[in-house]
């Protein structure tokens, strides 16, 4: 039957060949092309760079957090809320997804800077009398990556607690058992591969972020992403560049390949 | 009394999700000449500005046509691909899952790096259907996620009842089976262009003198706050609504395909 051939896939097979994984061989080939792995060693070895690696790892892992902090929440509530809220919720989730970063990260500029809304609001109530330092800095990083990413969290969390029977908390408190400790026994273990989704997919794709801390990190928030970019655009340091890539592609892979021992994630399943 | 806690710290998170999006109108319609707030007066004059300039309009076009042009070519190689991923057995298949899903792992700086090196070599740097190749590999894996969600859901009888009563392969195809897919493939169409629509990092390597809207975007914050980017912003969250209602009404709903 026509449509259960395998033929199909080939003009796509193509299209990933030529355009995706050849030129992404191609350009990490660039890194060993001197035949030794001097710019790997200059990418593990120099502090300065070794500290790229080191903040990336510690934004995409606060950012994950506070995701998790946030999205967990969220995601219960949708999943257990009337329809219509649902849609509200879904609203409120999908439309900043869809939204270019770009105007997102726009956005917390106009509202995190010295003369942003949130200082004149802060510093018109009285609450704070100098502005606070809230872009250009890690602060504002974070926020922003926060926003950007939450969605990315919500949605495995609310697709877990609605696979949750509804029997068996409502038994659960028909036995007497409290709100809290119904959470504890009977929710949260059931989520745990929501949770685990959720989290490796806002950490993996925090690791290669770079709109968000070129704009908001106003160059003093170095992440990985924006290293390779300066390293193609302003000094050409091409071997660098993809030394880097190898390294963040790596630290990216090996990430997928921890969850992938715990959840089973293809597509076409 | 919990459930109250929660939905008043539900209610938070709505608001930090939706402050963005909403801040961008008032500053959009402010009679100052630079970013204030709150804004002193009303005026259209930083829509007036877009809609006088003709570097703006340009980009706008272009990424119109970029995104519409990638969206025929995902779905015209991301369905057939979906069908084969879905309903084949062949060697490699799993292997072609992963390969297919890659562009969504693969940090986007790695490939747009890597993308700019290859067509630097092949003079297709400032091409618009450079742009349409690389936004393609970049929406391939949403049609395949959403595609062959529609098809793993799939009532098969209908297919086994038309080629029961005689009709040919390629029939069954056009009048049965995309027919029934239609919700996903309108799904799976439009989140290709909105993909590549948005889509800024491939463009600001690959795009050169020829900006894309995300583009120009992007150079004009960097070198100035001016709130003619706040009269895009608000088109550019219209526009998505547009495109989420139309998803909501004609195609697969969102929610299925979060799963």
């Amino acid at each position: 039957m026509t449509t259960r051939a395998a033929w199909p896939a080939l003009p796509a097979l193509i299209l990933l060949l030529v355009f995706f994984l050849f030129p992404v061989v191609r350009m990490l080939g660039f890194s060993v092309e001197a035949g030794t792995l001097d710019w790997y060693a200059k990418a593990l070895g120099e502090g300065l760079y070794l500290r790229v690696f080191w903040n990336t790892f510690e934004i995409a892992l606060l950012v994950t957090l506070f995701c998790l902090l946030l999205g967990y929440p969220l995601g219960f509530l949708m999943a257990t809320t009337t329809p219509g809220w649902a849609t509200f919720g879904f609203i409120c989730v999908l439309l900043p997804l869809w939204t270019s970063v770009l105007v997102r990260t726009y956005a917390w500029m106009v509202l995190l800077g010295r003369n942003g809304v949130l200082n004149r609001t802060l510093m018109e109530s009285g609450l704070t009398t100098d502005p606070l330092p809230l872009l250009h800095n890690f602060t504002g990083v974070l926020i922003g990556m926060v926003h950007v990413l939450l969605p990315y969290m919500v949605l495995p969390i609310y697709g877990a607690v609605r696979r949750v029977d509804p029997a068996i908390p409502a038994a659960a408190a028909g036995l007497g058992a409290s709100s809290a400790r119904i959470f504890w026994r009977i929710y949260l273990p059931l989520t745990l591969n929501g949770i685990f989704a959720g989290s490796v997919l806002v950490f993996v794709l925090s690791l290669g972020f770079f709109i968000t801390p070129a704009l908001l990190g106003g160059g003093r928030v170095m992440m990985i992403a924006v290293l390779i970019e300066q390293q193609v655009r302003e000094t050409l340091n091409w071997p660098f560049a993809a030394a880097l890539s190898a390294v963040l592609l790596v630290f990216t892979f090996a990430v997928y390949a921890v969850a992938q021992r715990f959840t089973q994630s293809e597509a076409t399943r | 009394m919990s459930r109250r806690l929660l939905v008043a710290v539900c209610a938070l998170i709505y608001f930090f999700l939706m402050l963005p999006l909403l801040v961008v109108f008032p500053i959009s319609l402010s009679s100052a000449p630079y970013m204030q707030f709150p804004p002193p007066g009303f005026s259209w004059q930083w829509y007036e500005r877009y809609l006088d300039d003709p570097q703006w309009i340009d980009a706008t076009w272009r990424s119109l046509y970029i995104g519409g042009a990638t969206s025929v070519l995902a779905l015209l190689l991301g369905v057939p691909l979906a069908f084969s991923l879905v309903r084949a057995r062949f060697w490699g298949r799993a292997l072609l899952d992963r390969l297919a899903l890659a562009p969504i792992i693969v940090p986007t700086i790695i490939l747009s790096v890597a993308i700019y090196g290859l067509f630097a070599k092949l003079k297709l740097i400032g091409t618009w259907y450079g742009l349409v190749v690389a936004h393609t590999v970049l929406a391939l894996p949403f049609v395949v996620l959403v595609i062959a969600a529609g098809l793993r859901d799939f009532d098969r009888s209908l297919e086994q009842a038309a080629e029961g009563l005689g009709a040919s392969r390629w029939k069954t195809l056009a009048r049965i089976t995309l027919p029934l897919l239609r919700p996903s493939l309108v799904s799976a169409g439009l989140l290709a262009f909105i993909s590549s629509f948005d889509e800024v990092v491939v463009a600001l390597f690959l795009a050169g003198a020829n900006m894309t809207l995300p583009k120009k975007m992007f150079d004009n914050i960097m070198m100035e706050i001016d709130p003619t980017i706040a009269a895009v912003s608000v088109m550019q969250i219209l526009l998505v609504s547009v495109v989420l209602v139309l998803i909501g009404r004609f195609g697969r709903g969102l929610r299925d395909s979060a799963r």
